[in-house]
């Protein structure tokens, strides 16, 4: 699922200072099984904004509303009856359901609540942790099913590097070396004859650094 | 012969190496450069030259080397994976061979968060070992990774590092093979404490013939106190500092232990000379340069042979 | 056992401390009130195995949210009192409502009062 972070309270305040209506927009997908803009997370982020207004004797009014998704046009236009009620939406969506939902409404100022971080899986509740950066060009079949683009902090194709030390990489001590887990990984899987070989030097251009990606199939689309 | 380099030439003759090391400093001053490079004078076949290391900037690895060669080093000039894509890399390989620089190591460099400028973003477009299989290409085939023509290849020797301590310590040899296959022509390693493992470490190598197809010159790092040695073995990751090696030198008084430290380090040289596969030293004291010469004298290993 | 405590404390009961939500928390300071707590069992004898503990994080999280805000954090807390303990009942309701008497009407309440329609 897609990751992110609720913003700080405080630059959500600074976000939303100048208004006093305002259209909380949650998604029940990817960012409520982080827990980071599902609505759980809209009703506590709405109760802070109301009781910080409070506090300073300031109004607010704020709609709490969570679609399905915000990245699929045939949920973000249900907002369509209501939205011009309210001078500003604060999505708590992922990057990409924030800016769908100020493409469908060029008009209305839509401000992101959420940091979106990685692509990522659940590994209890409460721990999410990244597993892939989206390069475009799947290398899982070579390495024991673990990613060192987006798990080793160097991206090494041919890992490890000398930092590695007792599984742990060397930036962070609650990190692994995602090359051991990927030696150890071969090695059960008794592939160790892919380790012997040397990863060549990766095409980028399927990933972010080509530039913006879209996906086509034609046989889906109706002119 | 691939290239003009010094050490290049006198492994071939079979002659033990000695190679040193020389941090550029943090502001533009060439004088710094030379005079780091003065206490290294007749007492090292190479130099390396570090490239911002740690992730801290410092002056250019490639201007450094520079200044060195005009004082009649021979560089071996560092070149991390971090900071620069393959465009970047490629350009400054034949810069250096233009200006007469022989020998490059190719890392994958120290991890950003480390240095003074964590909020940077980092490349990482190839890694130290398609960093090597790059250099060769241009070398010995003449073409770029593109697959295009060089016009006038760039003859550099190819090092790489390799830590015999770090984990894992069963793959470490595999790798080593790796760096080998992709066209490594020598390799330094990390600074040794531990001869008994690092001697684990040359049977596994052996073991895969690799001592016939890379010449490794082993790291060593001159010891300056107990406390320093207890620091190395708790902090610096990958390092392996045998307890009685600490015992050693806290058994003799504080003012004492530098000399004591000398000393380990130029036994330790001796050792090292003696396994099998080992055709050279290279000597990081790093902020204690001024030690080099007394090392490398006590170790028996000056006059360094004219090429 | 008809022990006395305090008139301004009102009870609202739930199967387990762990049914609370931090919303819930956020909501009740919403409608004025001036301090929030929750009587959970002892550790280890939640009748739901788990549910005290995520009471305990939730009010610790909830904590670090009022303080944001700008609400004194020790005006919600967790307590652990046995089902059959009526006596320790008490004592934690007088213990609670002197702690939020002392720090005196919850500073959203006056702006609170807009919200009611």
């Amino acid at each position: 699922m897609i990751v992110g972070n609720r913003k700080p309270l405080e630059e959500i305040l600074e976000m939303v200072r100048p208004y006093k209506k305002i259209l909380l927009l949650g998604c029940r997908e990817c960012i409520t099984v982080c827990a980071a803009g599902g609505e759980k997370e809209v009703g506590v982020l709405a109760s802070e904004l109301k009781l910080h207004r409070a506090k300073n004797g300031e109004e607010i009014e704020i709609r709490e509303h969570t679609l399905e998704r915000q990245c699929d046009y045939e949920y973000v236009d249900q907002i369509q009856p209501f939205v011009d009620d309210y001078e500003v939406i604060v999505s708590m969506a992922c990057g990409a359901g924030i800016q769908y939902t100020a493409e469908r409404y060029p008009k209305k100022l839509v401000l992101p609540a959420i940091n979106t971080t990685f692509l990522g899986v659940t590994l209890e509740q409460g721990l999410w942790s990244e597993r892939c950066q989206g390069c475009g060009d799947c290398i899982l079949h070579l390495t024991g099913g673990i990613c060192p683009v987006a798990r080793c902090a160097k991206s090494l194709f041919n890992g490890p590097c000398g930092g590695s030390s007792n599984g742990v990489c060397e930036v962070d001590k609650d990190t692994p070396c995602a090359w051991q887990l990927i030696i150890d990984r071969l090695k059960e899987l008794g592939q160790m004859e892919n380790y012997e070989k040397i990863i060549e030097v990766k095409d980028w251009s399927s990933a972010r650094d080509g530039g913006p990606r879209t996906r086509i199939r034609e046989d889906m689309r109706l002119t | 012969m691939k290239t003009k380099s010094n050490i290049e030439r006198l492994l071939e003759k079979g002659e033990f190496v000695v190679t040193s090391e020389c941090g550029p400093p943090r502001g533009a001053d060439a004088e710094a450069v030379r005079k780091k490079g003065s206490l290294l004078k007749d007492l090292v076949d190479g130099v390396n030259v570090t490239d911002n290391q740690t992730s801290v900037v410092r002056m250019s690895s490639l201007a450094s080397s520079v200044i060195l060669k005009e004082m009649g080093f021979d560089p071996i000039w560092q070149m991390v994976c971090r900071d620069r894509n393959r465009i970047a890399i490629q350009s400054d390989l034949l810069g250096a061979a233009a200006l007469g620089i022989n020998n490059v190591l190719c890392l994958s460099g120290d991890h950003q968060s480390f240095g003074d400028n964590p909020k940077a973003k980092n490349v990482y477009d190839i890694d130290s070992i398609q960093l090597i299989q790059t250099v060769k290409m241009l070398r010995d085939e003449g073409r770029f990774l593109s697959g295009e023509e060089v016009k006038g290849a760039p003859a550099l020797f190819i090092g790489a590092a390799e830590n015999p301590f770090a984990d894992p310590f069963e793959i470490r040899a595999i790798r080593l093979g790796k760096k080998v296959k992709a066209g490594a022509d020598f390799i330094q390693t990390q600074c040794i404490y531990n001869v008994e493992k690092f001697a684990k470490w040359m049977d596994m190598v052996r073991e895969r013939g690799l001592h016939g197809q890379v010449a490794i010159l082993a790291g060593v790092t001159p010891l300056k106190s107990a406390g320093m040695a207890k620091y190395m073995k708790k902090n610096v990751p990958g390092m392996d500092v045998p307890d009685s090696l600490i015992e050693r030198l806290g058994a003799v008084p504080k003012e004492n232990q530098a000399e004591e430290g000398i000393k380990i380090c130029v036994e330790m040289i001796q050792q090292l000379r003696n396994i099998e596969g080992v055709r050279g030293v290279h000597i990081m004291a790093i902020e204690w340069e001024e030690k080099v010469a007394e090392i490398v004298k006590a170790a028996g290993l000056s006059p360094r042979p004219k090429a | 056992m008809r022990l006395s405590y305090p008139t301004n404390v009102k009870v609202i009961k739930v199967p387990c401390t762990g049914r609370v939500d931090v919303n819930m928390v956020l909501k009740a300071f919403e409608s004025g009130v001036d301090g929030v707590y929750l009587a959970g069992c002892e550790i280890g004898d939640c009748h739901f195995l788990k549910g005290n503990l995520r009471a305990v994080k939730r009010i610790a999280y909830a904590k670090t949210l009022l303080k944001e805000i700008g609400i004194e954090p020790e005006r919600v807390e967790m307590f652990h009192i046995a089902t059959s303990d009526g006596p320790r009942f008490a004592l934690v309701a007088k213990e609670m409502t002197e702690r939020v008497r002392a720090l005196g009407p919850s500073p959203v309440k006056q702006g609170t009062r807009a919200f009611k329609a």
